[in-house]
C-alpha cells in the first residue's frame, strides 16, 4: 500500500483541491483528510456517512469542590497557569481552566486531599464517508483544540484499515497547513510527500521550511507549482529551490477560475475539463501512483 | 513600557491563505497612530517579508527538560510513573529522557525521591524583535520538527507592548495555536473569502471564538460581487463585516512579489484607511461588533 501526503507549509495553495482531483483520477485510493481544525475535502462530494465516532485523548485535571481543603498546592505546581484560585482564604476553590491544561497530571499527584480528578479529553469526532471518488475518513477537533497531532494519527489509521478491508493500494492524505504537531503526525509511515507551492515570495518561504521538515524525517518529496503563471520567475526559483533540497518538480498548474467554480459546485477540478484540469490530468501521471 | 493599555486586534482565520498576512501587513503600514505588529504565525511567519524590520534582539523559547544524575539515581522509576507524555520510559531497568515529548511541567523532579534530576532548558524556537520604520515588530518561529506552538505564540504574547495598538498575525486554524495568538484579544478579525472553504472554516472560528467570548468581525477578501455566501452567514448569525477586499489579479501579483499592496494600489490602500476607520469606531462603542447591515453588493 502506498500512501501519499499533500503538504504546502503555507495555507490555501490548493492542497484539498489536488487531493479531490488525485482521489478521482486514481479510483483506487482512500483519502484522508487531516486538516482536522479546518477540514474541507467532504465539501467536494455528497458524502453519505457510514460511521461517525467521538475521539478521547490525553487527560484534563478536574478539581471536586466537596474534597477541596483549599491547600492551593495545584495551583503552585502547574506550570501551565491553568489552575485559578477563587474566593478568598481560609477556603478558596480552585478551577481548571481547560484551555491551560495540559494534562500532565501534576496537581493530581500533589493533591493531599484526592480533589483533582483527571478525565478523559474529548479530541474530536470522526468520521467515514462514501464519496463517488471512494471512501474518506474527516475529522473534527473539539472546541478546546488540543491533541490535533492524536486525532490526525486516527485518521490515518482508519484510512489504512480502510483501504486494506476493500482491497485499495492507495492512501491520499490532504495534510494540514503549517509545519507544527498535526503536520509531522500526518507524516507517520508515508511513502512520499507532495508539495503545493505558490509563486509567491511567502509561498517560497512556507515551502523552504516544509521542506527542511520532510527532509528531517526522511521523506522523500516532490513538489507542485499552483497558480504558477501568477509569477513565472518565482516559480523557476521555487523549483530550482526545490532541486537544491532534493525535492523534485512534478507539474505546474496554472491560475485558472474553474479550480474556485469547482469548488462552488461541489466538484473535484478534474470531473470538468479546464485548462487547469489538464495540468492536473498531467501532474497526476508524472506522480506515478 | 507597558504602563499605556495597548489595545489589541487579532487578524485571524479558520482557513489558510485567506490573506491574514496581507490584511495585517496593510493594517500596519496604514495605522492611524504607533503600533506593535506580532507575528504569532510561529510555523510558518511570513510578515517579516513584507514589513521588512531590523531584528536587534532575540530570545530563545524554552522547556525545562529532565537531565538525570547517573550517580544519584537509584532506578525506582517514578519519574517515568508520572510522566504521561513518555517524556522519561524505563528502558532496562533505567530511565531513559526522550526530551522531544517533554511539556517540561516540572512532575519528575517532584517525584525523584533521591533529587537526583535537575532541568535544564531546551530551545524549542525564537522571538525576534525589531523595528520596522516606526512599526515595533515581534516574530516567533519554532524549530523545524518541533510541535510545541503555543508555547512560542504565548512568548510572543507575553513581550509589553508601550504602542497604543497592538496588530497580532495569527496562525490559521482553530486549534491550540489560534487559541493561543487569540487569548485576551479586544478585536479579532476574521478574514475570509466567499468560497463554501471560506464559509466552511468561517464557521469553526467563529465558534471557536464564541467559546471564548471574545469580540469578532469579518473581513471578506476576494469579494467577487456574486458569490453572497460570507454576507448571508453574517446577517444571518449577527456578525459586523468590517471590509470587503475585491478579487483582482493585480493584487496576487504585487503580493507575490513581496510588495505591499497598500503602497502599489491606491484604492487598496482607502479600503484599509476606512477598515482602520471602522475599528475605532467599533472599539469605541459598546455594542461595537453588530451588523451595520452592509448588503452583497450583486
Amino acid at each position: 500500500m502506498r500512501e501519499l501526503v499533500v503538504l504546502s507549509g503555507k495555507g490555501g495553495t490548493g492542497k484539498t483541491s489536488l487531493t479531490a482531483s488525485f482521489a478521482f483520477l486514481s479510483g483506487r485510493a482512500v483519502m484522508a483528510d487531516t486538516d482536522v481544525d479546518g477540514s474541507n475535502l467532504p465539501l467536494l462530494f455528497d458524502v453519505s456517512v457510514r460511521r461517525r465516532e467521538s475521539f478521547y485523548s490525553g487527560e484534563i485535571a478536574c478539581v471536586t469542590d466537596d474534597l477541596c481543603v483549599g491547600c492551593g498546592r495545584c495551583e503552585s505546581v502547574c506550570r501551565f497557569g491553568a489552575v485559578h484560585r477563587e474566593g478568598d482564604r481560609p477556603r478558596p476553590k480552585y478551577k481548571v481552566d481547560p484551555l491551560a491544561c495540559e494534562g500532565c497530571g501534576f496537581c493530581y499527584e500533589v493533591c493531599p486531599s484526592k480533589a483533582v480528578k483527571l478525565q478523559e479529553r474529548l479530541t474530536g469526532e470522526w468520521f467515514e464517508f462514501e464519496t463517488r471518488a471512494g471512501p474518506l475518513v474527516h475529522a473534527r477537533l473539539a472546541p478546546s483544540g488540543e491533541n490535533s497531532g492524536k486525532l490526525v494519527g486516527l485518521v490515518k489509521r482508519e484510512a489504512r484499515r480502510i483501504a486494506k478491508e476493500r482491497n485499495l493500494d492507495l492512501v491520499l492524505v490532504d495534510g494540514p497547513p503549517g509545519i507544527g504537531c498535526p503536520v509531522i503526525a500526518s507524516l507517520g509511515g508515508v511513502s512520499g510527500a507532495l508539495f503545493v507551492a505558490e509563486p509567491t515570495v511567502s509561498g517560497l518561504h512556507d515551502f523552504e521550511r516544509a521542506a527542511n521538515l520532510t527532509a528531517h524525517f526522511g521523506i522523500g518529496s516532490m513538489i507542485c507549482v499552483n497558480r504558477w503563471d501568477l509569477n513565472p520567475s518565482l516559480t523557476e526559483r521555487l523549483e530550482e529551490r526545490a532541486r537544491s533540497l532534493d525535492v523534485h518538480p512534478v507539474g505546474r498548474v496554472r491560475y485558472d477560475r474553474s479550480v474556485t467554480q469547482a469548488q462552488r459546485e461541489g466538484r473535484s477540478v478534474v470531473e470538468r475539463e479546464s485548462p487547469a484540469a489538464a495540468d492536473i490530468r498531467n501532474l497526476w501521471k508524472n506522480l506515478e501512483l | 513600557m507597558g504602563d499605556i493599555p495597548s489595545r489589541s486586534i487579532v487578524i485571524a482565520s479558520g482557513k489558510g491563505g485567506t490573506g491574514k498576512t496581507t490584511v495585517a501587513v496593510s493594517l500596519a503600514l496604514t495605522a492611524p497612530g504607533p503600533i506593535r505588529f506580532l507575528d504569532c504565525d510561529v510555523e510558518e511567519p511570513n510578515a517579516h517579508l513584507f514589513l521588512k524590520p531590523k531584528i536587534d534582539r532575540s530570545t530563545l523559547v524554552t522547556v525545562p527538560v529532565p537531565v538525570i544524575d547517573a550517580g544519584r539515581c537509584r532506578s525506582c522509576g517514578h519519574c517515568a510513573s508520572i510522566c504521561r507524555f513518555s517524556g522519561i520510559v524505563m528502558l532496562a531497568g533505567k530511565p531513559q529522557v526522550f526530551p522531544e515529548l517533554c511539556k517540561g511541567c516540572g512532575g519528575c523532579s517532584w517525584a525523584c525521591p533521591e533529587g537526583a534530576i535537575r532541568e535544564a532548558d531546551r530551545a524549542v524556537g525564537v522571538v525576534e524583535e525589531g523595528l520596522a520604520g516606526r512599526i515595533e515588530f515581534v516574530a516567533g518561529k519554532i524549530n523545524v520538527a518541533e510541535t510545541s506552538s503555543p508555547r512560542v505564540i504565548r512568548a510572543v504574547r507575553r513581550s509589553p507592548s508601550g504602542r497604543p495598538w497592538t496588530l497580532i498575525d495569527a496562525p490559521p486554524g482553530t486549534a491550540c495555536p489560534m487559541m493561543a495568538a487569540v487569548h485576551g484579544a479586544d478585536l479579532v478579525l476574521l478574514v475570509t473569502e466567499p468560497t463554501p472553504f471560506g464559509l466552511n472554516d468561517l464557521k469553526l472560528a467563529v465558534s471557536s471564538l464564541s467559546h471564548l467570548g471574545l469580540q469578532f468581525g469579518v473581513v471578506i477578501n476576494r469579494f467577487e460581487g456574486e458569490d453572497c455566501r460570507i454576507h448571508d452567514y453574517c446577517e444571518k448569525g449577527n456578525i459586523r463585516i468590517f471590509a470587503e477586499i475585491p478579487e483582482d489579479r493585480k493584487v496576487a501579483e504585487v503580493y507575490s512579489r513581496g510588495d505591499n499592496i497598500v503602497d502599489t494600489l491606491p484604492v487598496v490602500r482607502d479600503i484599509f484607511i476606512a477598515l482602520w476607520g471602522e475599528i475605532q469606531e467599533a472599539m469605541n462603542r459598546s455594542d461595537g461588533l453588530r451588523m451595520d447591515g452592509r448588503s452583497c453588493s450583486s
